[in-house]
């Protein structure tokens, strides 16, 4: 009863060359070592991955959900960040 | 009288914002939006979830042991190989299960001790024997069946990381199914005592299998939240037909006979089954199944004699730890 619970970790997977690490899920282990082999174990057996991460739970600062509006409106905003708020002349074609 | 009149408008004040705020959960329900585990949520949606998740935790942990049974019995090496597979893809489901619900507020800690104390329950089909080979196979092909048809819905469950979790263990259960209907396939094209096998397990497994789906819509306590919050969008009855209709069919390639005697096909098409023994049912949630004693004694037994396992595991960090600090001092 007196054994703490067990850490929190976030796991990372590359899935091909060229990819990114891409968060698949958590999983609880004592320590990095233990919690890349549980990685491995539950995240990759059927050859999903080339790569792993483990990270502490812990050390992952989030930004607040409440203040996604905030957070985020300088973005919606600005249209002309996208390609498609250009027009370009039908004969110069595809660019 | 100050301290007390002041409690009462806060608790007021919480109640109108708790009516805004919960509107405004209905609504990003409403409008198809997944909910994250840092948004704001009713108490009422956080409870009910962290039940139907741990509970399908413990049922994919629970299910690792009538499969278990027979891994080290299974005829050919191939397919105790499959069957190896097959169990560690269930205990991986239950992870990724218990790390869902674990995102609600509740520790793993404490959601296995709730199982291992009684006070959380697992699938009622979990509380029935595997008593020969030809179980295995029913099971792959029935029980995950059933579980595949509860399942695909919950993949747009509006809780983000439920959703998440079923969507890889769906990927996983069709290799489960198929083993199964493959086990029962070779069974059924066997010799007449195999294919007698294959029948006597189909006989055994079958209703247990259909109340899988739970009660039926007139009595079920939980649906009509859970529907409106978009955690389960088909009702039992509907899910039940639905996985009737397509065993049916698959049942009769085998030339094997459903154990209801009373079974038509109506003019839609879908094959009407008899009413089901909902006492066996309650019977079986209460504790009094075949097997129930049985598995929560070998639960209770692997926690324990794992105890030593976690220890270690925790004091080895735990020096290292202090390793590293006292280094760091130097």
């Amino acid at each position: 009863m007196a054994t703490p619970n067990t850490p929190l970790w976030e796991v990372f997977i590359r899935s091909r060359n060229g990819l990114a690490h891409k968060h698949v899920g958590s999983l609880h282990a004592n320590d990095a070592t233990m919690a890349l082999q549980a990685a491995r174990d539950i995240y990759t057996r059927r050859g999903e991955g080339l790569s792993i991460w483990v990270v502490p739970s812990s050390a992952i600062t989030a930004s607040d959900p409440a203040e996604k509006g905030m957070m985020f409106e300088p973005a919606e905003s600005k249209i002309y960040r996208h390609p498609t708020f250009y027009e370009v002349p039908e004969e110069v074609g595809h660019m | 009288m100050y301290t007390q009149a002041l409690n009462t408008a806060e608790t007021d004040d919480r109640g109108l914002e708790d009516a805004a705020r919960a509107a405004q959960f209905q609504a990003r329900i409403d409008a198809e939006e997944r909910i994250e585990p840092n948004d704001w949520m009713p108490a009422a949606y956080r409870k009910t979830l962290t039940r139907q998740i741990s509970q399908h935790a413990h049922s994919e942990i629970v299910g690792m042991l009538p499969e278990g049974n027979w891994i080290t019995r299974a005829p050919t090496l191939r397919r105790k190989a499959a069957l190896l597979a097959k169990v560690q893809d269930e205990c991986g489901h239950g992870l990724y299960l218990y790390a869902a619900a674990e995102t609600l507020g509740s520790s793993r800690e404490e959601l296995v001790d709730a199982m291992l104390a009684g006070k959380a329950k697992y699938s009622s089909i979990f509380n029935y024997p595997t008593l020969t080979w030809a179980d295995i196979g029913t099971i792959g092909w029935l029980v995950d069946g059933a579980a595949i048809m509860n399942q695909i819905p919950l993949c747009r469950c509006s809780y983000g990381p439920y959703a998440r979790a079923m969507i890889r263990v769906c990927k996983e259960e069709s290799f489960h199914q198929r083993q199964g209907y493959e086990i029962m396939v070779m069974l059924c094209r066997g010799s007449e005592e195999q294919k007698a096998m294959a029948q006597d397990a189909l006989n055994r497994w079958w209703w247990p299998v259909l109340m899988m789906f739970g009660p039926p819509d007139a009595t079920s306590q939980h649906s009509d939240t859970s529907t409106r919050w978009k955690i389960k969008r088909f009702s039992n009855d509907e899910l039940r037909q639905k996985f009737v209709d397509a065993t049916v069919p698959q049942a009769q390639y085998l030339g094997l006979t459903i154990p209801d005697p009373g079974m038509t096909q109506d003019a839609d098409g879908h094959w009407r089954y008899s009413e089901i023994d909902w006492t066996e049912f309650k019977q079986v949630l209460a504790g009094n199944g075949p097997c129930n004693r049985d598995r929560m004694a070998a639960r209770r037994k692997a926690h324990e004699e794992g105890a030593w396992v976690r220890e270690a595991a925790a004091a080895y960090a735990a020096k290292r730890a202090r390793r590293r600090t006292a280094q760091a001092a130097e």
